[in-house]
Order: structure tokens, then sequence, then C-alpha cells
């Protein structure tokens, strides 16, 4: 990859490999993830777009048999270090589902959750968070007056906004989005995709979408992938408008996938 | 035959409407089925409550709530009351419910969430094979080698490091309450566990990744999460084994010591309304005694029953103020 393409990368990815037992997902992955800017992954279904970045906050070593070899520095460190505490990784590396999952609590504690997990606050100044993350989420004035009913009584999109806000409460660096926008109805997925663009001035987000026109709205950057591999990285702009590869090429223009 | 020779002639028309008259019929006997079956769990539900309302007439009208405060069991004075029975049985499944409810949690998050694959099937099995023991065999093994056991190590110790509780005061004997529950907790382990194992199971992956990507522990996702997503089925799994341990009687016969007292010692001998039934009502010659005994029994089908629809209440309560799935 060429570096100078990212002028200030918060993640760089080496020679990233994945392995489900004993089948490879992905191959020598090379990837720079711009700070503060939106980075999308677009390619065909099974390509490895999720399965990248869920190696970003290691969520996959939750199953067995899945591994990771390579180098992804976050800040200059290297989270594949068996020895990095993955709770403080992943309260650094928030995510966002396909499917929207607020837990079974009030919309109040979904959001105060992992503000609980990370530190002892007080009601006022949890409150006050919760807010903020709330506002941030573009969900405060649909919800204000109902904070302490179910998450799961919302709509789809409110609920993923719910998770947005859930994520974003305890303020973390990066902000991983796996097709956020899937599940949701179109005006949903345009207040999404508002949100996204509006949080970007502090969170660097990666969002994986198979929806290149949502890929081409949102992001700064993009990778496309194709088996496994980073086949082409540059700016949206760029890879939109003149592709260098082949591959690429057919796949925005809809000859595959 | 006849049944070709009628095809052929019969226009198009008619064996669609012929056949669409037979699929309504066969909708109808299926419909008509299903609820004869339906209506036969309440048809045996009403039978067994008048059958013994019907037969603890005598007692009913003899003791009238006497029967229920009373922990006088007196069978030669032709005095009965419930209270010893039903402090044992309440006694019994709380002690049983308390080990083998957090010992069945551990043990389902510990096959779900951190055992390897193929030592889980083993462990599985395990599980399923102790369910598959009859109760009588855990009575046997309960009076001969675990009575003893408790009564030589495990009271002893209890009654010298927490004999300041009247609960753990009086002779070690073995047989008594304590013994009692713990075979209940013993036998209700396997059903608990592998309900709470199906539930914990259910939970959907994406909500658990939820939890772990907000950089929860394996406990404070299965706490918040995992155990809030399925409480309606960790509530059932309890009320399967509370339903299991409060009607249990064999083992509990042999163990319990079958002695119509009231004892604040859980080493002391007591009974529950199943072992007084299992134990007494071949001796029940007197028909006041019967009719005694009869009315323990619709005691026991009350009390399970009030159990049952509290939970249920408590459930609905909780789940629309969390908004479970």
């Amino acid at each position: 990859m060429n570096d100078s393409l990212v002028p200030n990368p918060k993640i760089s990815v080496r020679r990233l490999n994945f392995y489900y037992g004993s089948q490879q997902a992905l191959k020598d992955n090379n990837l720079d993830i711009a700070e503060k800017a939106v980075t999308a992954i677009i390619g065909p279904s099974g390509c490895g777009k999720s399965t990248h970045i869920r190696c970003y906050n290691r969520i996959y070593e939750m199953y067995k048999g899945q591994v990771a070899t390579g180098e992804i520095l976050l800040d200059g460190e290297n989270i594949l270090d068996p020895s990095v505490d993955l709770i403080r990784l992943r309260m650094r590396v928030g995510m966002i589902f396909q499917r929207p999952t607020p837990f079974p609590m009030s919309i109040f504690d979904n959001v105060a959750y992992g503000l609980r997990l990370k530190a002892k606050l007080s009601r006022s100044e949890l409150e006050a968070r919760v807010e903020k993350a709330l506002r941030d989420a573009a969900l405060w004035d649909e919800v204000a007056d109902k904070l302490y009913e179910p998450g799961t009584h919302l709509s789809g999109g409110q609920q993923q906004r719910l998770c947005i806000a859930r994520a974003i409460a305890v303020e973390p660096e990066v902000i991983l989005m796996d097709e956020p926008a899937s599940a949701i109805d179109p005006v949903g997925t345009a207040k999404i995709e508002d949100l996204i663009f509006s949080l970007k001035n502090n969170y660097t987000i990666v969002i994986v979408t198979h929806n290149m026109q949502q890929a081409a709205r949102v992001s700064d950057y993009t990778a496309f992938f194709y088996n496994g591999e980073v086949v082409e990285f540059g700016r949206t702009t760029d890879i939109f408008t003149r592709p260098q590869k082949k591959e690429t090429e057919d796949y925005i223009t809809g000859r595959f996938g | 035959m006849i049944g070709s020779a009628t095809r052929l002639e019969a226009p198009a028309m008619t064996s669609t409407a012929q056949a669409r008259r037979r699929q309504r019929l066969a909708c109808a006997a299926f419909r008509l089925c299903a609820s004869l079956c339906g209506l036969l769990i309440i048809a045996v539900m009403t039978g067994i409550l008048l059958e013994l309302l019907l037969n603890s007439r005598q007692a009913i009208s003899t003791f009238g709530w006497k029967f229920l405060v009373s922990a006088e069991w007196d069978p030669v004075a032709g005095k009965f009351g419930a209270l010893s029975s039903i402090y044992g049985t309440v006694v019994s499944t709380l002690i049983a419910l308390i080990i083998a409810v957090p010992t069945s949690l551990v043990i389902a998050l510990f096959l779900v969430e951190l055992c390897p694959k193929r030592l889980s099937g083993f462990f599985r099995t395990a599980i399923e094979l102790l369910a598959a023991i009859p109760s009588i065999i855990y009575g046997m093994w309960g009076l001969f080698v675990f009575a003893p056991f408790m009564a030589e190590h495990v009271q002893p110790l209890l009654s010298e490091y927490l004999g300041f509780i009247p609960f753990f005061q009086g002779t070690p004997m073995g047989i008594g309450m304590l013994t009692a529950g713990v075979i209940l907790a013993l036998m209700i382990l396997p059903f608990v566990s592998s309900v709470m194992r199906d539930v914990l199971e259910m939970v959907p992956a994406v909500l658990k990744e939820s939890a772990y990507g907000l950089g929860a522990t394996t406990w404070e996702a299965t706490k918040d999460v995992s155990l809030r997503y399925g409480k309606a089925g960790m509530v059932g799994a309890i009320f399967l084994g509370l339903g299991r341990a409060i009607g249990e009687t064999m083992a509990v016969t042999f163990v319990i010591g079958n002695d119509h007292s009231l004892s604040a010692s859980l080493f002391a001998s007591g009974n529950t309304i199943a072992s007084t039934l299992a134990n007494e009502f071949t001796e029940a010659s007197d028909p006041l005694y019967l009719s005694a005994l009869v009315e323990l029994g619709l005691v026991l089908f009350l009390m399970a029953s009030i159990f049952q629809i509290i939970a249920q209440l408590w459930l609905r309560a909780a789940t629309s103020k969390m908004g479970a799935q």
C-alpha cells in the first residue's frame, strides 16, 4: 500500500491473515485507516470484509478455531499481541452490528451500560453522559420522554441509533460498523448516514457495506476486498471515478457481486 | 375400479370442488382433534381437583382451617394437622433450590461459554444420565451412603462453625431435613442445568458480541445480557426444579426420617407431604385418616399451583419493565 495515501493513519494493518480453522479467509491484508475520517470497505459477499474489521477489536476470539496473524497497529501498538488487554481494547474500539442489538433493558440503561462497566459515575454525571451520547446519536429528541422504556420497543432505525449511542457513550477512538444500515428502512438509513457524517469529526470510523452508493456517500476512503484480499484502496472519489484495477471497476459498475 | 371410472367421467371442476371439500373436512377434523386434546388437559386438572376435594370432605369439615396451622398428627387420637408436612415440603424444597439453582447456573455457563466443544458433549451426556437415574436409587444411596457421610463429616462441621444459628443445632443424625434437601438438589440439578444451558444457548451471538464489544467480561456479559434475555427461560428452569422437588416422594421418604414434629434444626427428622402420603397411605384404615391424607394431597396440589401462578405474574411484570424479547 502507498503509505502517503493516508496522512495520519490511526490503524495500520500489516500482513493480516485470518483463518477459520484450516480455511484461510484473509490473505496478507495491508491497509491504513485514516484518523477522524470514514473508511468504507466494499466487496462481494464472503470476501472477508466483516472478518477483516472483526480483527480490529478481536471479537473473533469469542469463537474457537478463529486465528489472526500479522499486525494491526492502533496508534503504533500491535493489538494482535496476546498481552493486549482485551477489555481496554474494546473500550477504545467500539462496534455496531448488522442488526440492531439493544440489550433487554431500558433505553437509559442501554446507553449507560458501557459507562457503568468503565467507571463508577455519580447519578447526575451518568445522566449527563447518557444525554450527550443520545444527542450525538441524533436520538435524544425521539426518546427524551421515554428513557425508562425498554430499548426493544423502538423502531429498527431508532434501535440502531441507540446502539450507536451506546457505543459512543464510552468515547471510543474507533467505531467499527458492520453493514449498519442493511436491516434498516430507507428513512432510517438516511438518518444513520447523516449520523456517520457528523461523527467523523470526533471518531475514526470503519464501515463495511455492500451498498456502493452508501460507500460513495459517507466515506472518505474506500477499500475494495475480493477473495480475502485488499484489491484496491484509495480516496473514495478516486476509487469510484477512476479505479486502477479491473476487478474494482467490474464490481462498482455492477458487472459482478 | 369404480373410483377410476367416476373420475374419468366427472368434469375437472367437480373433482377440484371435491378435493376442496375433502380438504375442508380434514381441516375441521384436525381442529376438532386438537381442541379435544387441549380440553383433555383441563379435564384432567379439574378431575384431579374435584376428586381431591371430594375425598377430603370429611377432613375438611372436621378440622376446617385448623388443618393448615396445626402440627399435631396423631392417627390414634384421630387428630390431624398438616403444618409439619407443609413446613417440611417448603424447607426441603428451599434447601434444594438454594443449592441447585446457583450450581446449575454455573454448570450451564461452563458448558455454553467456557468448556471446550469436545468436553461439552461428554458433560452433556453425563448430565442426561444423571437425570435418568430412578429416584429410588437416589433414596437408597442417600440412606446408605450419603446420610452416614453427612452425619460423620458435614453436620459436625456445620454445627461447629454455624452452630449459633438454630438451623444447625442438634444431634447430627444423618437422616433429616438437610440431607433430604441435598438429595433433592442433586436430583433436580440435571433438569435445571440442562434447561438453563438451552436458554443460554438461545441468546443470539450478536447480542453477546455487543456486550463483549463494549468491554464486558464473560461474567458481565452473561449477567447483564444473556440472563436478562433468557429470563423467562431461567425462571422456567427454576420452576421445573421446584415442581420436581416439591412433589418428589421416594428419595425423600428414604432420608427425611418421617417424623411429624416441627423443629428449627435442619438436622432433625421431618416429613414432607409426599413422603407422608407414601408412608402412611397403606396404614390409613380409618376413613378420617384417609380423608386427612387426601387433604394433604390437595394442599400439595394447591401449593404447586400457587407457586406457578406467582411465577407467571412476576415474570409478566418483570418482562414489561425490562422489555425482554
